[in-house]
C-alpha cells in the first residue's frame, strides 16, 4: 500500500469579491503520507483554514481548481453525495472554537451519534450507543454514560473540543484535519489534546493536517510543516530541518518572533498579511514586509526550489536575507 | 423542566393580582357607580344614598376591591345594565366564538409562515424568497380592518363563497354536525383575514432566523460529517430556527386579541372583541371591565405559555 495519502495538485481556491475572483489558496501542492503530522504555519489570512475547508469542500461559494486527491478520488470534482459518504468517515475535521461547533440543541451523545448513523447504517442502535461511549472515554471524558446526555452549555471548553475530536474520529478517519484544535484551550488542555491527537494517529494510522500558528506545537507534533503565506506554500520541509535550517525570510521571521531565553527584544514582522483584494498577484509576496531588503534579489515569478531533498523553499531573496537588527553577516547563514 | 414550569406559574400569580387591582382602580376612575341612571329619577336621594350605603358602595377602595375580586374568583362578574343579565354568563357566549376564531386564526397563520418562512430562508436571495419578502412588506403596510373589508367584499359579497356576517347560521340545533359546519364556515373568511396579515411578522422572523441559522460553526460542523443538504435544514437548522418561534407564540395571541376587536367588527362576528366595542359604546362598564380582565389574563397566560413551550424545546432554559 503507497503510503501516500493525500495529493493535493495545483489547488487554487478563490471567492468572489464584486466582480472578481480572488485566490485565498494560490497553486498550493502537497501531500500528506499515512501516519504522518503535516503541520501548516502561517499568520491569521494566510490561508491555512481556506486550504483545510477546500480539502472538506466545506466553503459555500468558492470556486476550485487543480486536484485534491485522497487514495484516488479527486474530491475537487467529487458530487456532493459522493462528498457525503467521505466527509465524517474517511476524512474528517477537528474545528477551532469549541463553543460554537456543537449543536446547542441536541445532545452530546447525539451529535456524535449522528456520524455513526450516517456512515455505519448497519450498526444497531445499542452497537452505536457503546461505540459513542467508547468513543468519549477515548477521549478522555469521565462519566461518558452521564456525558452523552449533556447539552453543549452544561460542559466546559475543552470537554466541548473533546467532543468535537469525538465526532471527527468516530468513524477511524483515514485523513483528519485539525483546524487550531488548540487555540481555545489552556495550556495543560492543549498539550493532552495533542497527546489525543498523537495517539490516534499511531492507533489508526491515519494522516493528519494540523493547522497552527503556534510554532511550539508544530514542533512537538508535526514530522513535516509546511509554511504558508499569502495563500502561498513558501517553505516546506521536515520538522528538524525546518527549525534548524529555516530557509524564507517568512519562516525566519516567524521562528524569529516567539520568545527564547537571553533574548531582550523580540523581532516583529512589519505589517499586516494584506487582504484578499490587495494582495500582489506578481513577484514575491512578502517582498513588501522586508523593504530593508533589496527589491532586485527576489524572483519576477518566484517558484518553489528544491534546496536540499525534500527542502522547498520559494524565491530567491532567502540568500540575501537578513535582519536588520542584526545586520548583513547574517546573510552567509542562508547561502546554501 | 416541572420545577421550573410551576415556579414560571408561581411569577404569573401577582403578575394578574397586580393586573387585576390596575383595572379596578381604572373602573373607579370612570364617573358614575351601579346605581347611575338605573333609578327612576324621582326617588328620593336619601334613599339612593342609603341604598349607596347598602350595597357597599361608600365602601373605601380596598374593601370593595376585596367585594370585586372574591365575586371573580366565585365566577361573578357582576351585572350587564344593557343585557339585564349576568356579565359571566353574557362573556361565556360569546367566548366560544373568539376562541373558535382564535384557534383557527393561529392555525392559519403557522400554516402560512413555517412554509413560506422556510422556503424564504432556506433559498434566500432568490426570487422565490423576494417573492414571499414582497409579502411581508405588503402584510405589514396593510391595515387589518382595510383588509378584512377588502376580504369581506370579495369572498363574501362578490363571489358569495362565504356567509358575511354572524357565527353560525340561522335554525341550526348546537351541537349538530351541520351546526359545526357552519360554524367553521363563518369562521373561515375571519380567520384567513387575519391570518394573513398577522403572519408576516412570523415568516419574516422565521426566515432571518433561518439565514442566521445557515452561518453557524455547528452547521459546518454538521456538514464536515457528512450530513446531507436535507439532513442540515432537517435535523439542524429548523429546529434552532423554529425555537425562538415558538416563543413568538405568546406575542402572537396578544396581537390576536387586538385583531379580533377588529375584526369581529368589521364581520359582525359576535365574539368578545364585538361585545368589548359595543359595550363601550353603551357605557356597560361591568363588562367593559371584565373583558379588559379577561384580554389582561389571556395576555398574561400567552407569556406563560411561550416562556413553557420554550423550556421544553430549549435545553438552555430549563436549568434556572
Amino acid at each position: 500500500m503507497s503510503r501516500k495519502l493525500l495529493e493535493i495538485e495545483n489547488l487554487t481556491t478563490s471567492f468572489q469579491i464584486g466582480d472578481e475572483y480572488y485566490a485565498a489558496v494560490d497553486d498550493v501542492s502537497l501531500t500528506v503520507n499515512r501516519n504522518e503530522v503535516l503541520g501548516i504555519v502561517g499568520e491569521s489570512g494566510s490561508g491555512k483554514s481556506a486550504l483545510a475547508f477546500s480539502i472538506m469542500r466545506l466553503h459555500n461559494r468558492a470556486k476550485i481548481e487543480g486536484k485534491i486527491k485522497l487514495e484516488g478520488i479527486d474530491l475537487a470534482k467529487a458530487s456532493t453525495s459522493d462528498l457525503n459518504k467521505l466527509r465524517g468517515d474517511k476524512l474528517s475535521m477537528i474545528f477551532q472554537d469549541p463553543l460554537t461547533a456543537l449543536n446547542p440543541l441536541m445532545e452530546i451523545g447525539a451529535q456524535i451519534n449522528e456520524t455513526l448513523i450516517l456512515h455505519r447504517p448497519k450498526m444497531s442502535k445499542q452497537e452505536r450507543y457503546d461505540r459513542v461511549i467508547e468513543l468519549l472515554d477515548l477521549v478522555g471524558i469521565t462519566g461518558p454514560e452521564y456525558v452523552y446526555q449533556q447539552y453543549p452549555h452544561e460542559l466546559s471548553g475543552g470537554m466541548r473540543q473533546r467532543v468535537i475530536i469525538a465526532i471527527a474520529i468516530a468513524n477511524k478517519p483515514q485523513l483528519l484535519i485539525a483546524d487550531e484544535p488548540t487555540t481555545a484551550l489552556d495550556v495543560t488542555i492543549q498539550a493532552q489534546i495533542l497527546d489525543l491527537i498523537r495517539e490516534l494517529r499511531d492507533e489508526m494510522d491515519a494522516g493528519i493536517i494540523l493547522i497552527t500558528h503556534d510554532l511550539g506545537v508544530v514542533a512537538e507534533m508535526a514530522d513535516r510543516v509546511a509554511v504558508m503565506y499569502a495563500g502561498q506554500i513558501v517553505e516546506i520541509a521536515d520538522v528538524h530541518t525546518l527549525f534548524e535550517n529555516p530557509l524564507h525570510p517568512y519562516t525566519r521571521s516567524l521562528l524569529n518572533s516567539v520568545p527564547t531565553e537571553g533574548q531582550d527584544r523580540l523581532h516583529v514582522i512589519q505589517g499586516i498579511v494584506p487582504g484578499l483584494q490587495h494582495l500582489p498577484r506578481t513577484g514575491c509576496r512578502f517582498a513588501a514586509r522586508i523593504p530593508w531588503i533589496d527589491e532586485s534579489v527576489h524572483e519576477e515569478n518566484p517558484l518553489l526550489h528544491e534546496v536540499t531533498p525534500g527542502h522547498f523553499v520559494r524565491c530567491t531573496c532567502h540568500s540575501y536575507f537578513y535582519f536588520p537588527e542584526k545586520g548583513k553577516e547574517e546573510i552567509t547563514h542562508g547561502d546554501t | 423542566m416541572w420545577k421550573f414550569i410551576v415556579r414560571r406559574l408561581l411569577i404569573t400569580f401577582p403578575q394578574i393580582v397586580l393586573l387585576s387591582i390596575l383595572i379596578f382602580l381604572m373602573s373607579q376612575f370612570m364617573p358614575g357607580d351601579a346605581l347611575t341612571g338605573m333609578l327612576d329619577p324621582n326617588v328620593d336621594q336619601s334613599t339612593i344614598q342609603e341604598q349607596r350605603e347598602r350595597m357597599g358602595l361608600n365602601d373605601p377602595w380596598h374593601i370593595k376591591y376585596a367585594n370585586w375580586v372574591s365575586g371573580l374568583v366565585q365566577g361573578d362578574l357582576g351585572q350587564s345594565f344593557r343585557f339585564k343579565m349576568d356579565v359571566s354568563e353574557l362573556i361565556s357566549q360569546r367566548m366560544e366564538n373568539t376562541l373558535l376564531l382564535g384557534i383557527v386564526t393561529l392555525i392559519f397563520t403557522y400554516l402560512i409562515a413555517i412554509p413560506l418562512g422556510i422556503t424564504s430562508g432556506r433559498y434566500n436571495d432568490t426570487l422565490l424568497d423576494q417573492a414571499i419578502t414582497g409579502y411581508t412588506y405588503v402584510g405589514f403596510a396593510t391595515p387589518l380592518f382595510i383588509f378584512g373589508l377588502v376580504m369581506l367584499f370579495i369572498f363574501g359579497y362578490q363571489l358569495g363563497w362565504f356567509p358575511t356576517s354572524g357565527s353560525v347560521g340561522p335554525g341550526m340545533v348546537p351541537g349538530t354536525l351541520d351546526y359545526w359546519i357552519s360554524k367553521l364556515k363563518h369562521v373561515m373568511l375571519p380567520a384567513l383575514s387575519m391570518a394573513l396579515i398577522q403572519t408576516v411578522s412570523t415568516v419574516q422572523y422565521l426566515r432571518s432566523e433561518i439565514v442566521d441559522t445557515k452561518q453557524k460553526d455547528f452547521i459546518i460542523t454538521a456538514r464536515a460529517k457528512g450530513a446531507s443538504e436535507s439532513r442540515v435544514y432537517n435535523r439542524h437548522i429548523f429546529r434552532n430556527s423554529l425555537l425562538p418561534i415558538a416563543a413568538f407564540i405568546g406575542w402572537e395571541i396578544t396581537t390576536l386579541i387586538v385583531g379580533t376587536v377588529f375584526i369581529e367588527q368589521i364581520f359582525g362576528y359576535p365574539g368578545m372583541g364585538l361585545l368589548f366595542l359595543e359595550s363601550i359604546n353603551m357605557r356597560d362598564y361591568s363588562v367593559v371591565t371584565a373583558l379588559v380582565l379577561l384580554f389582561g389574563i389571556a395576555q398574561i397566560l400567552g407569556t406563560l405559555l411561550s416562556d413553557i413551550i420554550l423550556s421544553i424545546v430549549d435545553p438552555r432554559i430549563r436549568i434556572k
